[in-house]
């Protein structure tokens, strides 16, 4: 399929491109901030000769592009801030690097990343599966309880704010029923078994409520789809019913749902981040909020570019699926 | 312009009657008013319950007990409404009322700045097409599958102490909210633009502010007021959720999405549910209000939202 491939590298090529221009922007907007973080490397007192050598150690006395320069090349090659025994070094990829905690911002992302990642591709799986069958239950049973009962569901489920779910979760299920685990992460290493148990509520939570949005659109999708022609054909042919539905109805669907979905990934990391609050978990979030109120650029910086890549890439993904979900994408 | 043709009712009379006749509709509706009314009226509630939200009553809180509220029902009383908080003793009804008032002032203004600019950007960016209008769509997809909770959180490190947060909130807000409206405007604006009375307008010479604000905009009415009724919920969400992140509005205002953070360790202990059930309770009915009449708006106008190109 030379045109896939010609697709995918056009959307390759865009999506380096955006990268590049997100992190130059997100680069100019933070390091014209007031507080100068060599301030508190310093230590006290404070005294300029010490700030310019603490401004100098961490570079910061470079030019914004240079600085931007630096942390481009810290990605692909790695980077050394200071020299002789003094020096500190931040090995590819390097995503900066934090003075106060004295780690690499890599190290600190991908110590958190697994708790995030967890609550958040967990969660995407249930709510596509819960999303999807409601929608083509609902578009079967159209009119009936059934499907009011799962319009109903989506209406509540779009007007609730995930944490407020998620804390009556825990005091219904966690308290008061005392049936699941209410905070807490457990590494998938240590104990596979016990890593799901832990974050059953919170994928349910976050899962169920963006699930609506998709029974919403997959019954619409369904609906239609099922009063088109070649499912007409299809079921004069003699198709059985499943076949018409999952083969024929399903798969025309399923090109708004992949849409649908990208468009959900940057939300999909909100709510996971809101989520790891929620459940006492330190994940992602935790980071970037605590390295907000310490004023730890380099940690703030690398957090946003890290997870504008990471749904910058699984948008390409998304899109690539679509391409060969619809080769009208592909060649259009 | 009236959009009336001779016999034919105006499509926001019909879309009035629909509102009129829908039950949820009318919920939503009814919801929405006894909200904004007492969001409106809220520094005169709490006047009228004689209290304020930041006075402490250390004397209602029971040390034996953490310092939760005495008596039941989180401290029920004729005084104290909706009880009050625990560790501090401030009256809770004046921080639910005063807390929905800022939720729904960010959340209405938020609305306003984002109708406007993606109205005026989705309008220009189709009726000016060309490279105007790639760039447009570029910068709407690019903010769309953005991690945009990930960049609020990290804007407040980069904000002066002084800046007043609410402000920031509506800042920072409006900048990643006005993409989905110029991008559903822009794509309704473009099947326009090829319709013969654009044309025709354009033939007699009109200048293209004219075919803008006198052609395109009346008859995109429809669709602008209902993604604008339909964003207002989502903003609501979106300063709770920041508030709840200990990123929104600072204490000690009082704030909806702050009293459900600070409720977690109560309802975890047990020790006072009911700090979670009332600020909860506001939160959940604001979303829910808006969300309904923000659905039956849409039934209403008939428009088939598509939140996909």
């Amino acid at each position: 399929m030379p045109d896939l491939a010609w697709f995918v590298v056009r959307r390759l090529a865009a999506a380096v491109l955006v990268m590049l221009a997100l992190s130059f922007a997100v680069y100019l907007i933070f390091y014209a901030i007031p507080a100068d973080p060599a301030n508190l490397a310093c230590g006290k007192p404070c005294t300029p000769d010490r700030l310019e050598q603490a401004r100098h150690f961490m570079q910061l006395d470079q030019s914004t592009i240079q600085q931007y320069l630096n942390f481009l090349k810290g990605i692909f090659a790695g980077r050394t801030f200071g020299d002789g025994t003094a020096a500190v070094h931040c090995n590819a990829p390097c995503f900066g690097y934090s003075f106060p905690l004295a780690r690499p911002v890599t190290t600190l992302i991908l110590e958190r990343l697994p708790i995030t990642a967890s609550i958040a591709l967990g969660a995407a799986v249930l709510w596509l599966i819960i999303g999807v069958s409601l929608g083509v239950v609902a578009a079967l049973n159209r009119g009936r309880p059934l499907d009011r009962l799962s319009v109903g569901f989506a209406l509540v489920g779009v007007a609730s704010p995930s944490f407020l779910i998620g804390l009556l979760a825990i005091l219904v299920f966690g308290f008061w029923l005392n049936m699941v685990p209410v905070s807490g992460y457990i590494p998938l290493t240590d104990s596979p078994v016990d890593w799901a148990w832990h974050l059953v509520t919170p994928w349910l939570v976050l899962a169920v409520l963006q699930a609506a949005s998709y029974i919403r659109l997959t019954r619409a999708q369904m609906m239609e789809e099922l009063n088109l022609d070649h499912i007409t054909t299809a079921r004069a042919k003699g198709a059985g019913e499943a076949r018409v539905v999952l083969t024929h109805g399903l798969r025309g669907a399923l090109v708004p749902i992949v849409t649908l979905f990208g468009l959900d990934l940057g939300g999909l990391l909100g709510g996971a981040i809101l989520t790891e609050k929620v459940f006492s978990m330190q994940g992602l979030g935790d980071l970037l909020i605590s390295a907000v109120a310490q004023l730890d650029v380099a940690v703030v910086v690398g957090t946003t570019l890290f997870s504008a890549f990471l749904i910058i890439l699984a948008n390409l993904l998304v899109d690539i699926v679509h391409g060969v979900l619809d080769p009208r994408v592909s060649h259009g | 312009m009236s959009s009336s043709v001779a016999g034919a009712v105006s499509p926001t009379r019909l879309a009035l009657r629909r509102v009129r006749r829908d039950r949820s509709a009318r919920a939503g509706v009814a919801l929405v008013v006894g909200l904004i009314v007492v969001a409106a009226a809220a520094p005169l509630l709490v006047k009228l319950a004689g209290q304020d939200a930041y006075t402490y009553h250390i004397d209602l809180l029971d040390p034996a007990r953490g310092n939760a509220p005495k008596g039941a029902i989180g401290g029920v009383s004729g005084d104290h409404w909706f009880g009050v908080e625990p560790l501090t003793g401030r009256d809770l009804f004046s921080i639910v009322v005063l807390g929905l008032r800022t939720s729904l002032f960010i959340a209405v203004v938020v609305t306003l700045i984002t109708t406007v600019v993606g109205t005026l950007v989705g309008i220009s960016a189709a009726y000016f097409g060309g490279w105007y209008d790639a760039v447009v769509s570029r910068l709407v997809d690019f903010l769309f599958g953005f991690p945009q909770l990930v960049f609020m959180i990290a804007l407040g490190i980069i904000v002066p102490g002084g800046f007043p947060r609410w402000l920031l909130l509506i800042l920072v807000l409006s900048v990643f909210g006005w993409a989905g409206l110029a991008r559903l405007i822009r794509n309704q604006a473009r099947s326009l633009v090829a319709r013969e009375f654009v044309e025709a307008a354009r033939s007699v010479g009109s200048s293209g502010w004219h075919v803008v604000t006198r052609e395109l905009l009346p008859n995109l009415l429809g669709p602008v007021l209902v993604v604008a009724t339909m964003a207002v919920p989502g903003y609501i969400g979106a300063e709770a959720a920041l508030s709840f992140l200990g990123v929104g509005v600072p204490p000690p205002t009082p704030s909806l999405g702050r009293s459900i953070s600070d409720s977690i360790a109560w309802v975890y202990t047990g020790a006072d549910p009911w700090f979670l059930v009332f600020p909860g309770a506001a939160l959940f009915l604001a979303v829910l209000g808006f969300t309904l009449l923000g659905d039956s708006v849409r039934d209403a106008f008939d428009v088939r939202l598509r939140r996909a190109n």
